[in-house]
């Protein structure tokens, strides 16, 4: 299995966690409200033939910044990070909350990326449903509600299924930092739908399982219809974890449209 | 020593099966609340408080709970104001008014100084975060709660003694005209701070002088918070008296022991005042208590937790923590005779100078509410008042909080026991 190897970099005077691996042409990858996961299929199988860049959002291991006040702000500090490392025209994934730092990314500087996959992103306000509150409940429930069928899922289990006290503390350093920035709108900016009709040039991807019990499918289809070259992918059968749900077909399309 | 009076104020004539299947009461659906019921307990709660006022109570106290009917005070400044307006001697506690979730302390400070100047000067403004549940009904940010607190106390603290008009551009809070005609009659304040177990908040109210009021806690646990206070106080450069610690403690007096034992059940009725989902919002707590939280969560939830939806199994297991909770004196029950060596007892482990007095809960019937405060006032009250005086039981109202000299060498006299309180 891909590991990762593990730098700290100062950027604006505030250090943040760099996780990479593989070699390549870079990938930054912008994880999800609850972390980096650790090592999946998809990073060992995509750390062939990319290298992986993967920020560790500052207050979820570590101390947090505290002038940040909400995702553009965190956007903008990994911009800045961005150019720092030469990673500017990289491509650029990013996985629910991580979706949405990397919309907010690519509208604050809109030349940074050269393609964006945004899988189950945050950021856009469905107009129909909510995007699923996982502050009022305990991170387990709410890992288990992001798959259709956990018990049919073998990488979910063998990451969440006997979190130990240390990933129950994460978890709840990852929420307090979430619900810092997130908190109200809930995970949603309400100039984004706006914002990215800006990002002209930027092919961007969005997958979504249409099993997803955390986003609606509304949400996506309106980033669909706003990023002026962007195109969506249904993944049928599965939640908010297609890359773990249905790796192969994750890989399939992630593959096919990165080039 | 001042001594108050405080209930949840319920809102009565849910079955207790109905919280139980909630998981508790906040978040309990509202379809099941009766408004024309809702007046009528404002009435009587109200009519309680007045004759705890003419049976002798120092004052009337007050707290503040959202989206729930656990307590039917759901903004304590309106509350506070109809009191101030029909009542005419005692204080009126507020414990606390919660900021955070007010989200306009401008207004907060406007209300309060409303309140005190209703009633002729007899407000005591204590402050509190308000609870992790209460972020939820107020979408106020749970991770943001300490701040919007300091925040919040600070300017109103400005608002009430800075004069007018002035610009404010706080971290949260912004006011391009700060001018209000309201503030409290006192030529002091007089803020008190309440709370459970967070070392934080007992650290915060001795950094600023305030006495800190715990609600009911046991007994170890409280006096472990007196020495963090007195401990602070030291090197804030005071030494602290009674003054600067205030207890709660659950009493039910009746004429008879049965009388008083079924009544005191009140308490807990229904089981958690949360389902647990609320409890422990993201960025709430300390690191040390989610720290905690991590452990005790890997270990496995509390059983009961297990029977939320075998209403038998959860009675007997509340009956079973009431008898535990009679036992360590958590919860006192009886009559005048029996409850005041127990209310002494507690007097001279913790030795504070405000004692509030937590009454009957849940269904207790209003006529004996009525009759406890009957009896309280001719029996109980003189007797606590007596034995406080032997004590020295000093109230912020004798000794201003934080006034007191360190003794000669610096450092801080503890003001109890530790043989008594592991005696406790």
């Amino acid at each position: 299995m891909v590991e990762f190897v593990e730098r700290t970099v100062e950027v604006i005077g505030s250090s943040v966690a760099l996780l990479e691996a593989g070699a390549g042409r870079p990938l930054l990858v912008l994880h999800e409200e609850l972390g980096h996961p650790g090592a999946l299929a998809w990073h060992h199988e995509m750390a062939k033939s990319r290298r992986l860049v993967i920020p560790i959002q500052p207050g979820f291991r570590g101390p947090r910044i505290g002038w940040m006040r909400g995702v553009r702000d965190l956007a903008a500090f990994y911009g800045f990070l961005a150019r720092q490392e030469g990673l500017a025209g990289c491509d650029v994934i990013g996985f629910s909350f991580g979706g949405w730092v990397a919309a907010e990314m690519a509208v604050g500087d809109p030349g940074l990326f050269a393609k964006m996959a945004l899988v189950a992103p945050f950021g856009i306000k469905p107009q129909v449903g909510f995007i699923k509150d996982m502050f009022p409940i305990a991170s387990l429930d709410y890992l288990r509600a992001s798959v259709a069928d956990p018990e049919a899922t073998p990488e979910f289990a063998s990451l969440y299924g006997e979190p130990c006290p240390q990933q129950i503390e994460d978890w709840e350093d990852a929420r307090a930092e979430c619900a810092r920035l997130g908190w109200e709108p809930y995970m949603h900016n309400i100039s984004l739908p706006a914002l990215v009709q800006g990002l002209t040039g930027l092919s961007t991807l969005i997958l979504w399982g249409d099993k997803d019990e955390i986003l609606p499918e509304d949400a996506v289809r309106t980033y669909q219809s706003r990023i002026p070259d962007a195109r969506l992918e249904i993944i049928e059968g599965v939640g908010h974890r297609p890359e773990s749900e249905a790796t192969d077909q994750f890989l399939t399309k992630l593959k096919d449209f990165l080039g | 020593m001042h001594i108050g009076y405080f209930v949840e104020q319920q809102y009565t004539g849910l079955s207790e099966e109905t919280v139980i299947m909630n998981g508790g009461f906040f978040g309990l659906p509202n379809s099941h609340f009766d408004p024309v019921q809702g007046a009528a307990l404002y009435k009587r709660y109200i009519s309680e408080y007045l004759e705890a006022e003419r049976v002798g109570f120092d004052s009337m106290v007050l707290n503040e709970h959202h989206a729930n009917p656990a307590c039917m005070s759901h903004c304590l400044t309106i509350e506070a104001a109809a009191l101030a307006a029909v009542s005419h001697r005692a204080k009126i506690v507020l414990l606390g008014d919660p900021l955070p979730i007010t989200k306009n302390p401008l207004r907060a400070a406007e209300e309060m100084g409303m309140v005190d100047m209703i009633s002729g000067g007899r407000l005591v403004p204590g402050i509190i975060r308000g609870a992790s549940w209460e972020q939820v009904a107020s979408n106020t940010n749970p991770a943001l709660n300490r701040e919007l607190f300091d925040e919040a106390h600070d300017f109103i603290v400005q608002a009430w003694t800075k004069p007018g008009p002035w610009r404010y551009e706080g971290n949260h809070y912004h006011y391009r005209f700060v001018n209000p005609w309201s503030r409290p009659m006192g030529e002091r304040l007089h803020i008190w701070v309440p709370g459970v177990i967070s070392p934080e908040t007992v650290v915060w109210a001795a950094e600023h002088r305030y006495p800190y009021v715990a609600l009911a806690t046991e007994l170890q646990g409280t006096a472990h918070m007196w020495k963090i206070y007195g401990e602070t106080a030291e090197r804030m450069g005071y030494q602290v008296g009674p003054e600067n610690f205030g207890y709660f403690q659950k009493l039910v007096v009746a004429d008879t022991e049965e009388e008083a034992y079924e009544l005191g059940k009140g308490h807990i009725f229904g089981g958690s005042f949360t389902p647990t989902r609320f409890a422990s919002l993201p960025g709430y707590n300390s690191k040390d208590a989610v720290r905690n939280y991590a452990t005790k969560f890997y270990q496995g939830v509390a059983p009961r937790l297990n029977l939320q939806h075998d209403i038998p199994a959860q009675k007997q297991f509340l009956l079973d923590h009431y008898d535990r909770m009679i036992g360590t004196g958590h919860i006192i029950t009886g009559t005048p005779k029996s409850v005041i060596p127990k209310l002494k007892h507690v007097l001279d482990v913790l030795r504070p100078g405000i004692f509030t007095i937590w009454g009957p809960e849940g269904p207790a019937p209003h006529e004996k509410v009525m009759r406890m405060l009957q009896l309280v006032g001719e029996e109980v009250l003189p007797a606590l008042r007596e034995h406080g005086k032997t004590l020295g039981l000093t109230d912020p109202f004798e000794c201003y909080p934080g006034e007191r000299p360190l003794p000669a060498d610096g450092k801080w006299t503890p003001l109890v026991s530790p043989d008594v309180v592991a005696a406790a």
